[in-house]
């Protein structure tokens, strides 16, 4: 294991960490809007380590830059999949 | 580094499967809507380690098409906000 191969590690078991803290939330708790916070914001950051980890792991510009590309999507995804979850949930949209 | 990738893939697959519980306990349409949102970020996240873990390329294509769909599915059950006339 190199150095950077360790980086990537840590990387890669704290964006595991986010993701089992976002899935615990939508398991564990009380209402649609709890479970949605906790859910979005646990997973985008989950991506983002993941995502970082496997660029420091891959060593390439290229790579590098369509990770980027793939977790910003991720991101704008995420947020208008939130707003209209919530949005219908408040509605009381069964 | 490899058999970490695999594990790390394992866990993530795992994630998926518990959302499962929250598709088929409901109660809402919305909280069945919010599992589908997390198959998207986990299935993304599992297609990159897996490009890297089986030195597949190609598999980070498929990521960047699956986040690109990500949020159709949620438009496409929800239906975009109308104007301000309807609040």
């Amino acid at each position: 294991m190199t150095a950077l191969e360790w980086i990537a590690l840590v990387l890669l078991i704290a964006g595991c960490f986010f993701y089992l803290a976002g899935t615990i939330g939508l398991l564990r708790f009380g209402d649609v809007h709890s479970r949605l916070h906790a859910l979005t914001k646990a997973d985008n950051l989950g991506l983002l380590l993941v995502c970082t980890a496997l660029a420091v792991l891959s060593a390439n510009w290229r790579v590098a830059a369509l990770l980027v590309l793939i977790w910003l999507l991720g991101l704008l995804a995420a947020t208008v999949s939130a707003h209209l979850i919530a949005r219908h949930a408040r509605r009381g949209g069964d | 580094m490899t058999q970490v990738l695999g594990w790390a893939t394992l866990f993530l697959l795992l994630n998926l499967v518990a959302g499962l519980w929250r598709v088929a306990r409901g109660p809402t349409a919305a909280d069945r809507m919010l599992a589908a949102l997390l198959f998207g970020s986990t299935t993304v996240a599992v297609l990159l380690i897996m490009a890297e873990w089986m030195a597949m390329p190609a598999l980070r294509s498929v990521a960047l098409l699956f986040v690109m769909l990500a949020s159709i599915v949620t438009i496409a059950f929800f239906g975009l906000p109308a104007g301000d006339d309807e609040r």
